[in-house]
């Protein structure tokens, strides 16, 4: 190719006006490459062209350039903030993760902890339930003891056995005596008394006949709060008869006999 | 090979590049967006928009395409055309057509220094009307060869030669 020729048709001057297609480009672009005297000769046009297009320019505003860099944020703080946010979404995702996790985590824990505190208190609901049963168990065991105990009492062939009937107004009232005379004691089922009025005990007296003389046997202070109304008592008497008075509370020196509840004689030892 | 480092860093958004380019450019950017608005505020607001623009589109260029300054010039071109077609920019003014960028040389008393102003008016002053058709056409307009030639009446190839003899004579004037 004659390279003169090329450089005279004049094609250079309209590449850098940039009126040439887009291949034509490309084949200047390639040929400036190829021979130095054609990119000498681009050269040569470009900086006539910047020269006479400057000299148009009346530009009196110096401060241009600076309001161009502003406008860029160049020299600016956030100039480089704007770089680093291109990788903020990444940076979000991984903080979004880990938020994620750590609530999940955090709940896990505090369910973990509930569930412990629930068997916890289970435990000890289980445990006060345990202590429950063994004193009921022990309770038991201690009222089948007094049961045989009493049972056997009963069973003695010395017991001699009272029937206490209801006298006067207290008619529907009743009680029984079981009496062993070896070991001087007596057990009174007080099942048929109703309950002393407040300020008022029960006391037991043993009788003699002929004449009539009471001797007091004592209160009973816990006859409302017995179960079994039960009492065993001491008796060194030779008894006739037991009675059973409502007295004020301490008890009296003698029956009050408008207050007998239950009397009955001891039956006479077979002969 | 200096210039093509320039551009190259200034594609990696390098600041100091883009001053650089600046310097080289902005006047002769200027020239060509004020000889389409010549109006001194419209000129300076379209040539701001044409280097953040170059800035924000850096990596659209590609050397295959064309030279660095043509790039920009045809930022440069298209933008204060831009401006000449919106409502407020018709309303204001209305008559151009006429006018050369000749016009603004032989009546401006205050060229730059860094321009050889002396050289220049002797050249238009020289200059044929023909050679200043085209050169307004093809550089100040942004004239394809073929537009050119239609606006101008006369062959492709008569464009290519006469602007190829224009140019020569402006280079023996301003290059020494």
């Amino acid at each position: 190719m004659d390279i003169n020729a090329y450089i005279a048709s004049g094609i250079l001057e309209l590449y850098v006006a940039g009126a040439l297609s887009e291949d034509e480009n490309k084949e200047v672009y390639q040929m400036m490459h190829k021979y130095p005297e054609v990119r000498q000769e681009v050269l040569d046009i470009e900086a006539a062209i910047v020269k006479l297009t400057a000299a148009t320019s009346n530009i009196k505003n110096a401060d241009l350039l600076q309001a161009i860099k502003d406008k860029l944020t160049f020299n600016a703080p956030d100039a480089h903030t704007k770089v680093i946010s291109i990788t903020k979404p990444k940076y979000n995702w991984l903080t979004y993760t880990g938020w994620a996790a750590a609530l999940i985590i955090g709940a896990g824990l505090l369910w973990t902890l509930n569930q412990n505190q629930e068997l916890e208190s289970n435990l000890n609901t289980a445990e006060i339930e345990n202590a429950y049963l063994e004193e009921q168990i022990i309770n038991s065991r201690s009222v089948l003891a007094d049961s045989k105990k009493l049972l056997n009492f009963l069973r003695d062939k010395d017991i001699i056995s009272v029937p206490l009937g209801g006298q006067g107004e207290f008619a529907n009232t009743y009680a029984k005596v079981y009496w062993n005379k070896k070991d001087n004691s007596i057990y009174l089922d007080a099942q048929g008394l109703p309950e002393a009025p407040s300020g008022k005990v029960y006391q037991v007296w043993s009788l003699k006949l002929n004449p009539l003389t009471p001797t007091s046997l004592g209160t009973i202070d816990d006859f409302n709060t017995d179960d079994n109304k039960i009492f065993a008592i001491a008796n060194a008497n030779q008894s006739e008869a037991f009675g059973i008075t409502l007295e004020p509370e301490g008890g009296s020196e003698t029956p009050t006999m408008e207050q007998l509840y239950t009397l009955g004689v001891v039956p006479a030892p077979a002969p | 090979m200096q210039l093509e480092i320039l551009i190259s860093k200034f594609q990696q958004k390098d600041e100091k590049a883009f001053e650089k380019l600046y310097r080289m450019y902005s006047e002769s950017m200027h020239g060509v967006i004020y000889n389409i608005v010549r109006d001194h505020a419209l000129a300076e607001e379209v040539m701001q928009d044409v280097f953040i623009k170059a800035w924000n589109n850096a990596n659209s260029y590609s050397a295959e395409k064309g030279r660095f300054f043509t790039w920009i010039l045809n930022i440069a071109r298209n933008a204060a055309i831009d401006k000449t077609r919106s409502k407020t920019f018709k309303n204001s003014r209305k008559n151009l057509d006429a006018e050369y960028f000749v016009d603004i040389l032989q009546h401006s008393d205050s060229l730059d220094d860094q321009t050889d102003a002396i050289g220049i008016k002797k050249f238009v002053s020289q200059l044929a009307k023909k050679c200043i058709e085209v050169i307004e056409l093809l550089y100040f307009q942004g004239f394809t060869q073929k537009e050119a030639s239609e606006t101008l009446d006369i062959p492709i190839g008569t464009i290519k030669t006469r602007n190829r003899n224009c140019i020569k004579e402006l280079r023996t004037i301003v290059l020494n």
